[in-house]
């Protein structure tokens, strides 16, 4: 009963606010109240929207090991992202991944919510898209393109063409990205080819160890452990992966900088393709010379 | 010579003693057939002789150290266990547990003396489990003659043998007090025990009650007292015989 | 003699099994090459492979079986029922019990010794309380009642652990401490937890005497010269540690302490002792043969060991009641 008489409170003071709006005489009036349920909008919202305008964020974009805005986000009330907390926090606008729950999604659409999604970056070019894209959508298209300029600058100046070193990106139980993912974009970019793809792996995948110390990547990028012990995570300890490590002399970490396609993304950039000047110049592969 | 010496001996369960101030000495040469109805605390007072239950007084035996009482005595149970499918000759080798530094050969012939001695020698390869349950006594029998102590104490060794069985077995242990070594055996066949034993021992609610050659410790008042049967007990030509002919109670 | 050819057979088997594990994985070498990265180090990321990578999974693979089968055998000697076995009465998940504990609460971290310590403090909890509840005198009925219970009990504490930790990965992780994995262990693993499980393999392999005279009863044994008491601590010490410590690097493998003794006790005439390192030699081959299984069947997938020894144990296990109920009707 009390649940029926909030839906229906909320909906009058959305038409309500509606009507206020189409009276002000605007066309295409900015959202007032804003919901993100996924980690990258999250993000992007967090860069982009006036202020008060974003009223809540997922409460992923708080923990700093997913997210790099974490202390912005404890400005934000937190949501788990279902569709009856989203609703009853009365948006006028959800911004979700496309892969954030369809089911949830869906019930949102039919109680008359609009939602726009974002699909996960794949490449380096999709950021400066969803960043126009969020941008129109909350009225900020100025300073979604300012973004949008400087970050397409800034990529530029660490572009790094030179032959590809060999890297491996590597988590635990031995997940690893290949080809048509954001972070072989960064290791493309920097001049690096990804291991993973030349062994054939397109999106996420595992590889076992013994085909990693094989394959003789020149770096190696590992995750950060998460607190409490996992024997998923013991894979980034195994000694013959420190061999590995030691031997290409560079230990790279992916942090929740490597996660989402936004502006961010340039400190993983920068972080690899100092990893790759380090290298030094052209070199042939670790696996030619270990042979 | 003396080979087990009990005194005071006392085993209480709860507060009531079931083996209750047993006093005796057996020596070599003697075969004793230790009588008593149900209840009457034969197993428990041969169990406190080997040191298998906590007691009061003493026993010679339960004061050794395990390893020399396992020289001293050997105790055949009477619950005939056997848990695993062994050969019947792996079965008596067991006696040979306490002999470690006896060597194979030594072992070997014990084992041979024994299995001959229970007229086993068919039996070596069968599997002891299989046997009827008169044919796993005999093992078990075997088993503690292959231990070759001076002692043996057994806990109703004939019970569930045919008559054949019975009169061989009582015959063996007859044979090993000739040898100058000791039996106790509880026995609840009053004719076997009166025809083959040295020395009867009769116990009565944990009680020693009589306690000397058969025809002094079976008189129709010990029988009618303990047991409640009155009987026929008489010295023949076949040596004595024993016949329990009713109940008086 | 029968025995000794027993014996070598089986050792050439696990000797063999052994050689097949260290030439199997995802990264196809070939045989002089692996070899000679093995024997003489030549070939830096092959060397890496071989030794790092394959020969402590091939290790493992052969100690946890040797402790799981012997383990098996000697519970099964000492309570003298057929149906003990670590894995089934509860001791295994017992020790992943103590394991996970350890390390969820960062103890693991904290000193070197304390992930096998912590398991084979569970795994001696355990047996404590199977050869109380079950002892000698408990019967078949009793032992798995008791196995049932505190298998129950330890599998859901470790759940529960895993699901309380901070760590994403951990609560995925139950399905590893339930059905147990060699894959990705290394020479680290191999160093916290072979001295623990040489240890407790040393314990019960001297129980041979006293296990043998047990078959009689244990008045029997006791007047035939075996001290109980000892014997007894002999038990539990050894299999807390070997168990204890295979299960902290391993995870819980079940039935192999049960298939391997079930398997070997007619060919050395059910004879306690002779089955205690026959059933060691005969866990090391089941379990490399099924760890060697899991890379064929699924090379990518870290298929859990415990899979394949239950589909290959459960019907023995069956099997065995079936036969039990008939011998007891």
């Amino acid at each position: 009963m009390s649940v029926c008489a909030k839906v229906s409170k909320a909906v009058l003071v959305a038409a309500a606010g509606l009507w206020l709006a189409a009276s002000a005489g605007l066309t295409d009036p900015a959202p007032r109240r804003v919901v993100s349920v996924n980690l990258c909008t999250d993000q992007l919202a967090m860069m982009l929207a006036a202020p008060g305008q974003l009223v809540s964020v997922s409460h992923l974009a708080a923990d700093p090991q997913s997210s790099a805005m974490a202390t912005e986000a404890r400005a934000y009330a937190p949501n788990m992202g279902q569709a009856e907390q989203v609703f009853l926090m009365r948006p006028d606008l959800v911004l979700a991944g496309t892969f954030s729950a369809r089911a949830g999604i869906d019930l949102l659409r039919r109680l008359g919510v609009r939602v726009i999604e974002i699909p996960p970056a794949a490449t380096l070019d999709d950021i400066p898209g969803h960043l126009r894209i969020i941008g129109q959508a909350l009225g900020r298209e100025t300073q979604a393109e300012s973004l949008a300029a400087e970050f397409e600058a800034s990529l530029d100046q660490l572009k790094i063409n030179a032959p590809p070193a060999r890297a491996a990106l590597y988590y635990p139980s031995g997940y690893t990205t290949g080809a048509g993912t954001l972070a072989d974009a960064i290791l493309r970019h920097t001049g690096f080819s990804n291991v993973a793809a030349d062994l054939g792996l397109a999106g996420g995948g595992n590889l076992p160890l013994e085909r990693l110390v094989m394959a003789g990547p020149d770096v190696v990028v590992t995750a950060t452990p998460y607190p409490g012990a996992s024997r998923a995570e013991e894979i980034l300890v195994h000694p013959a992966l420190k061999a590995v490590q030691s031997r290409a002399g560079s230990a790279e970490v992916t942090d929740a900088d490597w996660i989402c396609g936004t502006p961010h993304v340039l400190r993983a950039v920068r972080a690899m393709a100092e990893a790759r000047e380090a290298l030094g110049g052209p070199r042939l592969t670790q696996r030619q010379e270990i042979r | 010579m003396s080979l087990l010496s009990l005194s005071h001996l006392t085993v209480r369960r709860g507060c009531c003693p079931v083996v209750d101030d047993v006093t005796l000495t057996v020596s070599g040469g003697e075969f004793v057939g230790l009588i008593g109805p149900n209840g009457a605390g034969k197993t428990t007072l041969l169990r406190a002789a080997m040191g298998l239950l906590p007691h009061d007084g003493q026993s010679s035996l339960a004061a050794l150290p395990a390893r020399l009482r396992a020289r001293a005595a050997a105790f055949l149970p009477q619950s005939r266990e056997i848990a695993w499918p062994v050969s019947v000759e792996a079965l008596v080798e067991l006696g040979r547990v306490p002999h470690p530094g006896a060597g194979a050969e030594a072992d070997r012939q014990a084992v041979d003396r024994a299995l001959a001695r229970m007229g086993l020698q068919g039996y070596r390869g069968r599997i002891a489990t299989a046997l009827s349950g008169g044919e796993q006594a005999r093992v078990l029998i075997a088993r503690t003659l292959a231990q070759e102590t001076p002692l043996l104490l057994a806990d109703e060794p004939v019970a569930g043998l045919d008559p054949e069985s019975q009169i061989r077995a009582m015959q063996v242990f007859a044979a090993l007090a000739a040898e100058g070594r000791a039996v106790v055996a509880s026995i609840h066949d009053l004719g076997l025990a009166a025809r083959h034993c040295t020395r009867l021992v009769m116990l009565a609610r944990g009680r020693l009650v009589a306690d000397g050659a058969p025809a002094v410790v079976l008189t129709p008042d010990n029988l009618a007292e303990v047991f409640g049967v009155r009987a026929y007990f008489a010295q023949t030509p076949d040596g004595p015989v024993f016949q329990p002919l009713g109940v008086i109670r | 003699m029968r025995y000794r050819l027993l014996l070598a057979g089986l050792s050439a088997l696990v000797a063999l099994l052994f050689a097949v594990s260290l030439l199997v994985g995802p990264a196809a070498l070939g045989l002089t090459e692996s070899l000679s990265a093995l024997f003489r180090g030549q070939g830096e990321a092959v060397v890496l492979v071989m030794r790092e990578i394959r020969l402590p999974r091939a290790i493992l693979a052969l100690m946890v079986g040797g402790v799981l089968g012997l383990s098996g055998a000697a519970m099964q000697g000492f309570l003298r029922n057929p149906l003990a076995e670590p894995g089934l009465v509860g001791v295994s998940s017992s020790a992943a019990l103590g394991a996970v504990i350890a390390l969820q609460t960062g103890i693991a971290a904290s000193f070197t010794l304390a992930l096998p310590l912590s398991a084979l403090a569970g795994a001696a909890l355990s047996v404590v309380l199977i050869v109380a509840l079950a002892g000698p005198r408990g019967g078949a009925l009793a032992l798995i009642l008791a196995g049932i219970a505190i298998s129950a009990l330890a599998g859901a504490g470790v759940a529960l652990v895993l699901n309380l930790s901070p760590n994403p990965f951990a609560a995925a992780e139950i399905v590893f401490w339930m059905m147990g994995s060699l894959a990705d262990r290394s020479m680290t693993h191999v160093a916290l937890a072979v001295p623990f499980m040489l240890a407790g393999a040393a314990l019960l392999l001297m129980l041979g005497r006293g296990l043998d005279a047990l078959t009689l009863g244990e008045d029997a044994a006791e007047s035939l010269g075996v001290r109980l008491g000892r014997l007894r601590m002999v038990v539990i010490l050894g299999t807390a540690l070997s168990v204890g410590a295979a299960v902290a690097v391993a995870g819980t493998v079940g039935f192999v302490g049960l298939v391997v003794p079930h398997i070997l006790r007619p060919l050395v005439g059910a004879r306690p002792s002779r089955l205690l390192p026959a059933a060691a030699l005969g866990g090391a081959a089941m379990l490399l043969a099924a760890d060697i299984a899991v890379r064929v069947i699924a090379p990518d997938r870290d298929l859990k060991l415990g899979v394949l020894t239950a589909l290959v144990g459960a019907p023995f296990f069956l099997h065995l009641i079936w036969r039990m109920r008939r011998l007891e009707a």
